[in-house]
Order: C-alpha cells, then structure tokens, then sequence
C-alpha cells in the first residue's frame, strides 16, 4: 500500500545528510590533499548515490518480497532470514561511522586554537583582531596534531574494512540473487521466494563496493604521505636545530615580534626625539596579566 | 521533527559547556538523531502495515498489534533525544539571565564614568555576549544539576524501554488471543532482526552518552573541590579573574602608574 510518509522522510534525510555535510566538511581546512580527495569521494560517490538511486531501489525490497504460497507470515519470516540487514542501512552507518575519526581532528585543532587564545591574552594581545586571526589560522600538521590525523586515518580504515567484512558475512558475494528457498515456520515445506529487482541490486552493490574499495586506498595513500612527509621534515630538520616544541616555538614567535616592535619604537623615538612616553607603552606595563 | 532547529538551539549552548559536553553533544547528533532520521525510520516504517497475522477475520490484526506495540520504539527514542536535549536548554536560561544583568551593570557603569573606558560601550557589550563565563558559583550548580537530570532521564528511559518490550530483542512471532481473535493466532512482525539490531545500536549509544555524563559530574566535582582548596590558599578565583578581564578598570580601583 502507498504511503505518504515515504516522500517526507526522503526530503528530511536529504535535510540530515545535508547537516551531516556541513559538520564534517568543516574539517577539511585541515587535510592534506589527499584528505579532500576522500571526503569528495565519500559525499559525491557514497552519500549522494544513497540518497539518491540506492534509497530507490530498496524501497519496495519488502513490499515487493513475494513468496510462493498463501500463508500469512512465511513473507515476513523468509524476509527476515536472508535479510536480517537491508544494504542500504549498512551503507548509512558504514558512512556515518567512517566520517566521525575526522571529527577527532576538527577537536584537536579547537582545542589548540583555545590555547593560542590563552597564550595571547596572557602577553596582553588580545584584541579582536589578532583573535580573528587565530581562528581563521591554518595548523601545519606537526606534532600532536600529526599523531590524532594519523590516528583518525586508522580508525577510518578500520571502520571501513569492518564493514566491508560484515557485508561479506551477511551477504556472501556480491550477487544478489533473483530466487530464494526458504522453509522457515510457518511456511509449510520449502517455498520459492522471489527477491525485486536483483540486477539493478547487484549493480549499486558493486559499485558502492568499488566506492569503498577506492576510499580505502586512499586512506592508505594519506597513510603513506604522511609517513614521507615526516620523514623527510625529521631528516631536514636534524641537519638544523632540533624543532622545539609548537607551544614554545608560539612564544618565542611572540617574544621576537614585541622585542622587534620595542626596538622599532625606540628607533622612531631616538628619531624624533620625543620626551614623553607613548600612552601605550605605559598601558602595557600597568595591565592586567 | 526539526531536529537541524532543535541542533541549533544546543549548540548555541554548546559554548558554556566543559569538552565533555561537546562530545556529549557530537555524539548525541551524529550516532543517535542522525542514525535515527536515516535509517531507523525506514526500519519501522511499514511496522504496521506489515503487522501480519494467520486469520482473515477483521480488526484481530489491530488489536493484536496494539497489544504487543503500546508505544513505538521511534517515538520512544524521539521523546528520549527531546528530553535528554531539554536540560541544556536551562543552561542557556541561566547564561542568558546572567548576561542582561551584567549588560544592566556595565550601562549603569558607562553612564557614570563617562569617557573612562577606552572601548565603546557597544564594543563592551559584544565583548559581555561573545565571552565565555566560566563555570563557577550558580552556573556550576545549574550545570551539574543538568547534567544530572540527563542522566536520569536516559536511565529512565532505557528502563522503560526494557519494561515494555521485554528486553531489547524483537521476536518473528508472537501469539495473540484478545477478542475478536479466534482461539489463539500467530502474528509475524516485519524486519524483526534488522530491528533488533538497530534497537542494540541505540542502547549501546545511549550508554556510551551516560558514561559521558557521568565522566562529566566525575569533573565538575574534582573542579569544584580543587578550586575550593586553591581559594583556600588566597589565590584569586577565576570569577573574579574574568570580572577583571572583562572590566580592566573596575571604578573602585583607579590604578596609579608611574
């Protein structure tokens, strides 16, 4: 029986998957390339193709489960047994749990731009301005932050080929077959039950098999890149200093812009000669730490 | 149900809270309302429609379905996310109530002092709304006190959940005898494992959100404690640190510099 309620619900998963976009996209101003890439691939060739062919053709996956006989419930039990998860809610919660490690970066990095904050009102630089700049700053993938990118890489991997196992399990193939022998109770003796649309079935699970099969490779070239590029900042970087920490190289930044500034101010006064001092010199002494 | 308004609505008051109420909140989002709006729904659309049970005579299917489905499992796990999501809403409350009356205090305080202050009093009133008030005093007691009833709520709810459903697993069949069923019949439930499975997602994402509220009151309470011993030593409170950032000339203390 045609229900209304369908039309609604595709329109809000539409509103939710849109929301869902719009937090995890948020994360990219931090990827590499390669990261951007990947979150192309998931929002393009994964979620977009769900909601918009894949939710279709499994719509009827029930309705249109027909079994040969006349026994109420042997539809529902066959359903049941060869189906115990549609593809299609795999797929939602394989997306769903495969974007969330990005979140773990997004985290990190408010959690540093929190402590540059701090670091900047304590040198008694907080003015709007400079607070703007520190939230629209880039990170380089250095350090701690290197360490939570490549850890959140191997969470999605994980998750990824967790599911890709899981699917194999449940489903055996990727084949979707066209007729299905149950004898379940209460279906009397073994009954042929017909599965809708098995082509078109087989042909969206190869591909989001192959959408899955090509995010994970490029998981593994992230994986990869990362790997180099660390190696070869360690081996340029032993032949200078070795890079001290990012909180002291902040402050040391800092020191050397106000020490820099002094030495511009005094180099304007011994100019000019002027007598007084500038109001904001004598602002920055007597301020609240 | 306009889950992207009601997201808004906490994430405003996202800002006031400790990290472990942001991941409460990302959590709450991600694995609960969206997994609940993308897929659960779909679960149990036709719950009732393909309610089926072995008889032809009319209304037994009706009764019987509403014999073994008093409330269902989607608007259980709807009233639970919209109760759950209500107590951060007092928090706001409170934020709200504390801002018009530091707004009321630093007017009057313009008004007196006149050209004192180097910023504008607009720039002073964007500064009082964009800051974020640290958790002491009232809003400590607001805060844990919401956070309490969350996790009773959950627990509420996960109970009532079992009660009425008789553990968290769904049966292919069940069998039914209420009039006007003949003698007694076999009704089939749809999708009965892929709502098993969905039902033990949502448990376990309910608890991992308990665990975080109560790693959140371990918190508050290990704060609280350390910040009463340290006040205890004469070191300033942060109350009173960000009374002094926000206002850095108090008219009470007109400093004197060489």
């Amino acid at each position: 029986t045609p229900l209304a309620p369908p039309a609604e619900t595709d329109l809000e998963s539409k509103m939710n998957w849109g929301t869902f976009y719009a937090v995890i996209s948020g994360v990219n101003r931090h990827s590499t390339g390669i990261g951007r890439i990947w979150l192309s691939v998931i929002f393009i060739f994964r979620i977009l193709v769900l909601v918009v062919a894949a939710e279709s053709v499994w719509g009827d996956e029930k309705s249109a489960f027909i079994c040969n006989t006349q026994q109420p419930g042997c539809n529902s039990v066959c359903y049941d047994q060869f189906f115990p998860i549609s593809h299609i809610r795999l797929w939602a919660l394989q997306v769903i749990l495969v974007s969330t490690p990005a979140l773990l970066v997004a985290m990190h990095v408010a959690h540093r731009r929190h402590i540059d904050k701090k670091i900047l009102k304590r040198m008694g630089r907080g003015s709007p301005k400079e607070l703007e700049n520190v939230k629209n700053q880039k990170f380089q993938i250095t350090g701690a932050l290197w360490w939570t990118y490549m850890i959140s890489i191997i969470f999605r991997l994980l998750f990824e080929v967790a599911f890709l196992y899981i699917f194999y399990l449940i489903y055996p193939g990727f084949k979707m077959v066209r007729l299905v022998k149950c004898d379940s109770y209460p279906c009397p003796n073994t009954v042929d039950c017909f599965v809708s649309r098995p082509t078109e079935k087989t042909i969206f699970t190869v591909f989001m098999l192959a959408a899955s099969g090509v995010c994970v490779l490029l998981n593994l070239a992230e994986v990869a890149y990362l790997i180099g590029r660390a190696c070869r900042r360690y081996f340029a970087g032993s032949e200078n200093e070795s890079n001290p920490a990012w909180i002291s190289q902040r402050m040391s930044s800092y020191r050397q812009n106000e020490i820099n500034q002094l030495i511009a101010d005094h180099s304007l006064k011994s100019k000019f000669g002027v007598a007084k001092k500038a109001p904001t010199e004598r602002e920055d002494r007597c301020s609240a730490f | 149900m306009s889950w992207p308004a009601l997201y808004a609505q906490l994430v405003g008051a996202n800002r006031h809270s400790t990290s472990l109420g942001k991941i409460w909140l990302s959590v709450l989002f991600i694995f609960r309302v969206m997994v609940l709006m993308v897929a659960a729904e779909t679960v149990w659309g036709d719950e009732q429609s393909d309610f089926v049970c072995n008889t032809l005579q009319p209304g037994c299917e009706n009764v019987c379905y509403d014999q073994f489905f008093p409330v269902s499992h989607i608007r259980l796990w709807c009233l639970q996310l919209v109760f759950v999501a209500a107590p951060t809403l007092l928090v706001s409350m409170y934020v709200a109530y504390r801002n018009h009356g530091d707004k009321k205090k630093l007017l009057q305080i313009s008004s007196r002092t006149g050209f004192l202050s180097s910023k504008s009093p607009e720039e002073e009133l964007e500064a009082l709304k964009r800051r974020r008030l640290p958790i002491t005093g009232p809003l400590w007691w607001t805060y844990f006190i919401s956070v309490v009833a969350k996790l009773l709520i959950e627990v509420g709810f996960m109970y009532a959940l079992y009660v009425v459903y008789d553990g968290f697993q769904m049966p292919r069949l069940v069998q039914c005898d209420q009039w006007p069923c003949p003698n007694l019949v076999d009704c089939f439930i749809s999708r009965p494992t892929e709502k098993t499975i969905f039902t033990v997602f949502m448990a376990t994402a309910s608890s991992i959100c308990m665990v975080l509220n109560g790693a959140e009151l371990a918190y508050l309470v290990t704060k609280a404690i350390t910040r009463s011993l340290s006040r205890k030593d004469g070191r300033p409170t942060s109350r009173e640190k960000t009374w002094r950032g926000t206002n850095e000339r108090s008219p009470g203390s007109l400093r004197r510099c060489n």
